[in-house]
């Protein structure tokens, strides 16, 4: 579970620009939410904190009831290796791997190798499709299928949370619900928490919650049409 | 299209890519301002020697149109009032010439013994500036001598002092009279009047040279004609300016060495221009297709790539030419005029810069940066625009294979092999190397195939990683491998053919110095040498066995050319394998009535002494018919030289004056107490060195090592540039994979694993262009030893390779490819990686 606790950033200093201002966010096992919001509001510098890439002010984000805050750098990346799973809008395949190994990395980088992640590769590309195209590489692939790729990784290894940025801001529509589809049924499957970026409506209501991030705060919008299934 | 709009698109297309990356484009700027600089400075401190050795020997002829000459012996004086009687000459001037040797000084002096008042006619510098009368009377006062302002300089004398030089062993005291117009003789020499020189030098009844100046109107052939008809043999006529090119070409191999040298790292220096603007050109794909896009056509991009290497050229090449000239001057004052080689010792010019050279070596650098950026261009040009701005798209990597080119090269490189010297140089030799060089470079697109294509994908996900990127990116890799390649197969190639030289240097010295004792006391043109006396002395001293005299002398043969070498020693037939390093014998009988000689392998080259070959040899006025017995080598003269009978020798000069002796001592005798009892015996005031063998390939080695460290210093610039070149790639491919990486961290690889993937990647790229570069550097090093310097040198060398140095450097060099690859990858840790994942269109 996600436990997000009065997470405060600034840039700048002490004096700066605060981006974040005592921001609280849950989200469980097996939820799906979606955090909406201008450009320049702090979407990505939230993003970039749960993940642990970059530090808060003061604040704790609770993955699994471990503080990011408190741990060293090493250990926040060994939590990412094992308990996060990432899709990008730019997809970010390794472009010389092939599509079967591009989604064994998490595995491979937890030090799982043999048949176990030779079948869960194959239930992965499977559930996104690809069954066919495990020996391609990603030049070989369409946007909407590397995106599928991005997918399947980002779940290989059974992530405890799912942060998407903006999966489907270079695909099509079509390709984009696709996607989208996938990305919550594997979560839902798996009972990860999901963190969905967006800028798209159609994309934040394929979760269970939306947020809106703004100046003021992450607020709760009960006006948005959400995925039930 | 308007200026401003041309201006806004080179903007953008060409100044843009250079303004982006700051630090490569200095990089790649460096690398071209020191192959300029390299070359400009070698070229300079060659041509500024050159120019003061002819400009001082020309000085010396004076207005002569002719000179008749017999280097080393000299000739009878008689012959000087019958050319002077010849129809058609004005002007004869006898002329003495000897290289003094001067004792307690550790130094020599160019001493000129003319006749003043005819003299004077042909160098009108001696007649207007000191007013020859009273010159003349001065000079010819019986020990004056008249120094140039250099000479005087080097020696601390003044106009009053007395000095002495050395004659056989005995000191001779002359005062310096008078000093010479410096304008007029900058090198360093001491003018005489004739009958001095002939009467205190030793040399009564002999000239070394008669200038000739023609009436005006006569018929110059009629009157060589008639000049030829009176010479006897090994004299002959000759005009100032071939004499004065005689001083340069001694040289000439070994500063054309040094010129192909440097421009070598003005070619590392465009390939690094090379691999910068090509892995820009990766770095810009999606910058290149939007200017695309937008309406750029592809001769436009064309066009901006390479004013974008025109523009890193005309910087670096203006840096280099200034740098080259610093680089000269500091040359010039530390090394001397030929780089510590001691060809040109006592020559001392002042650095001057022809503005045309300067720009020569300008257009070099520009010409070689927009050449390195010909090819990135054309992949610039045609990068397709839809495929490229599509999100996900990557850069095609695959490397195009360009085995024929390379094999088109290296077919190139066998044919410039069968092509025989030009003019002296070994220019085949050098094309040769070069289109080797090329040849690999074109080859390394496919040995990164060849090694990386079959690495198993096994070990850390970091490994993994790193294996699949270099097997994917063979493009990027190609530039990586080249520039290890290039950079370290010249540094093999140099170490092996040092090594060997060095080798068989010492190994030669070993062959060539057999006995237990050295005496020596001057050279073939020094005025100090073992006389009769100082002969017997020594072979009588206790503890010597036997005691073999050698005299050197320069002889001048029919034709152009060097003067030959002759070495008069105790040689025969049955004992000339033990004495000299006998490359061939003849096992024929020497025809009858024939001297037998040994020719070194210059005198094969240069004259075509093979063995069996019989030919005339002018020795004492008189020709002998001699017929070359063997082939042996000799690293001292380059020049050649033939080794014969010392009685025969003296038979026909009766010159008995020895230069050296070798000395077997009795079995009991140590060569310490032999050596004082030698000294005892010659004490007469003069020089002379004695010297066990083994000091003597000391001091040799010495100087050896001497003469290399300038060439050490070109291998050194060579390798740091390949390293410049790993580090660029590396720099390059961090941004192009910023994208890469930043997923990476994402996923949890830690910065210590990044860290290993780049050094991994940088020492298997840096393995595969060293493993390359030791065959290729060897092969290239065959060609230095059997085709250049046999063509530069006309000597051969023993092939000795370093195994122990070449497998040091090999792993120096590898673990600097990683080191090199880790720190310039040091953007791939930083947190701004992190954020690349959202750099995207």
């Amino acid at each position: 579970m996600l436990d997000v606790r009065k997470l405060t950033k600034s840039y700048g200093g002490p004096s700066g620009r605060r981006v974040l201002d005592g921001l609280d966010l849950v989200v469980r096992p097996g939820e799906y939410v979606a955090i909406v919001g201008e450009s320049g509001v702090g979407k990505s510098t939230l993003l970039n904190l749960v993940a642990g890439l970059d530090l808060p002010d003061s604040g704790e984000i609770l993955l699994e009831g471990r503080d990011l805050a408190r741990m060293d750098e090493t250990e926040r990346t060994r939590l990412r290796r094992s308990r996060m799973g990432f899709v990008f809008q730019a997809f970010h395949l390794l472009p010389h791997l092939t599509v079967a190994r591009n989604v064994g990395l998490p595995l491979a980088l937890n030090g799982q190798a043999g048949n176990a992640v030779e079948q869960r590769v194959a239930e992965l590309l499977a559930a996104v499709g690809l069954e066919d195209r495990a020996a391609s590489l990603p030049r070989e692939l369409s946007g909407g299928e590397m995106q599928r790729v991005a997918v399947a990784r980002s779940l290989a290894h059974r992530p405890a949370l799912v942060l998407a940025d903006e999966p489907t801001g270079n695909l099509d529509p079509d390709n984009a619900s696709v996607i989208l589809g996938m990305l919550r049924e594997q979560i839902k499957r798996d009972r990860a928490a999901g963190v969905l970026v967006t800028h798209s409506a159609t994309a934040a209501a394929t979760t269970d919650r939306v947020y809106e991030l703004t100046r003021s705060g992450l607020h709760l919008r009960t006006d948005a049409p959400l995925n039930r299934a | 299209m308007s200026f401003a709009a041309r201006r806004a698109l080179l903007d953008a297309a060409a100044i843009g890519p250079l303004r982006q990356s700051p630090g490569r484009t200095l990089l790649a700027i460096i690398a071209i301002a020191l192959g300029v600089a390299l070359g400009f400075s070698v070229y300079l401190i060659n041509r500024v020697a050159a120019d003061e050795v002819q400009l001082a020997s020309r000085s010396l002829f004076g207005m002569a149109d002719l000179s008749v000459m017999a280097p080393g012996g000299g000739f009878d004086e008689s012959l000087y009032p019958r050319l002077a009687a010849i129809p058609g000459i004005a002007v004869a001037s006898p002329v003495v010439e000897a290289q003094a040797r001067l004792p307690g000084r550790n130094q020599t002096l160019k001493l000129v013994g003319i006749d003043p008042f005819r003299a004077a006619r042909l160098q009108p510098a001696l007649a207007t500036s000191g007013a020859s009368a009273g010159q003349g009377q001065t000079l010819l006062s019986e020990d004056a001598v008249w120094l140039s302002p250099s000479a005087a300089q080097a020696l601390g004398l003044a106009v009053g002092d007395r000095f002495d030089v050395q004659v056989a062993l005995d000191p001779v005291s002359l005062r310096v009279a008078g000093l010479l117009p410096a304008g007029e003789y900058r090198q360093p020499l001491g003018m005489l009047d004739i009958a001095t020189a002939q009467w205190r030098l030793d040399r009564l009844s002999r000239l070394d040279r008669v200038d000739l100046r023609l009436v005006a109107g006569a018929d110059p052939l009629a009157v060589q004609d008639a000049i030829r008809s009176l010479l006897p043999a090994g004299v002959r006529l000759t005009t100032p300016g071939e004499a004065s090119d005689d001083a340069v070409r001694l040289s000439r191999a070994y500063r054309s060495n040094l010129t192909a040298l440097a421009l070598v790292a003005l070619f590392t220096g465009g390939f690094l221009v090379y691999a910068t603007q090509s892995l820009a050109v990766a770095r810009r794909r999606r910058e290149i297709a939007l200017l695309h896009a937008m309406g750029m056509t592809v001769r436009e991009q064309l066009a901006a790539s390479l004013v974008s290497g025109a523009l890193v050229g005309v910087a670096g090449a203006a840096l280099g030419v200034a740098l080259g000239i610093i680089v000269a001057r500091a040359g010039l004052a530390t090394f001397g005029a030929d780089l510590g080689a001691g060809y040109f010792r006592g020559i001392a010019p002042e650095l001057t810069v022809h503005p045309l050279e300067a720009l020569a070596f300008l257009a070099l650098g520009i010409v070689a940066a927009v050449a390195a950026t010909l090819g990135p261009a054309r992949e610039a040009a045609s990068v397709p625009a839809a495929a490229a701005l599509k999100a996900g798209d990557e850069a095609p990597l695959a490397a195009r294979r360009h085995g024929w080119i390379a094999l088109g090269f290296a077919v190139a490189a066998g044919a410039a092999l069968l092509l025989p010297p030009l003019e002296g140089i070994a220019l085949p030799g050098y094309t040769a190397i070069a289109c080797l060089l090329l040849g690999a470079v074109f080859l390394a697109p496919t040995l990164s195939h060849l090694a990386f294509d079959r690495l198993p994908a096994a070990g850390p996900p970091w490994l993994q990683i790193a294996t699949a990127q270099l097997k994917g990116t063979a493009r990027r890799s190609t530039v990586s491998i080249a520039a290890v390649l290039v950079s370290f197969s010249l540094m093999v190639a140099m170490a092996i053919m040092v090594y060997s030289f060095r080798n068989s240097l010492d190994g030669w010295m070993q062959r060539i110095l057999p006995a237990d004792l050295y005496v020596r006391s001057g050279g073939s043109s020094l005025t100090s040498h073992l006389d009769e006396a100082a002969q017997r002395a020594i072979a009588a001293v206790e503890g010597v066995a036997r005691a073999d005299f050698v005299r050197f002398q320069d002889i001048a043969l029919p034709g152009p050319g060097l003067p030959l070498t002759v070495i008069a020693r105790p040689i025969d037939e049955e004992d000339a394998g033990r004495i000299l390093p006998l490359r061939r014998t003849d096992p024929d009988p020497a025809p009858p009535g024939t001297v037998p000689v040994w020719a070194s392998e210059a005198a094969l080259d240069l004259r075509g002494f093979d063995l069996g070959t019989v030919f005339d040899l002018p020795l004492g006025g008189q020709t002998l018919r001699a017929s070359v017995r063997g082939l042996w080598r000799d690293y001292e003269r380059p020049g050649g030289s033939i080794v014969m009978p010392r009685e025969v020798f003296v038979r026909y000069t009766g010159d008995t004056r020895a230069t050296t002796a070798s000395l077997w001592l009795m079995r009991d005798a140590d060569a310490e107490v032999v050596a004082s009892r030698i000294r005892a015996a010659l004490q007469r005031g003069g020089e002379f060195e004695i010297a066990v063998p083994r000091e003597i390939r000391r001091l040799s080695l010495r100087v050896f090592d001497r003469t290399f460290a300038v060439t050490y210093l070109l291998e050194a610039v060579a390798v740091l540039i390949g390293l410049f070149g790993i580090s660029a790639s590396t720099s390059s491919q961090v941004l192009a994979r910023r994208g890469e990486f930043g997923m990476l961290r994402h996923l949890g690889v830690t910065r210590g694993e990044i860290a290993r993937m780049l050094a991994f990647e940088g020492a298997a790229l840096g393995t595969v262009g060293v493993l390359t570069g030791l065959v290729v550097g060897f092969v290239v090093s065959l060609i230095l030893i059997y085709v250049v310097n046999r063509q530069s040198f006309h000597w051969t060398m023993d092939l000795h390779v370093p195994w122990l140095l070449l497998a040091v450097l090999s792993l120096v060099l590898i673990a600097a490819a990683a080191l090199t690859a880790a720190l310039s990858g040091r953007q791939a840790m930083g947190e701004d990686v992190v954020r690349a994942v959202k750099e995207d269109w």
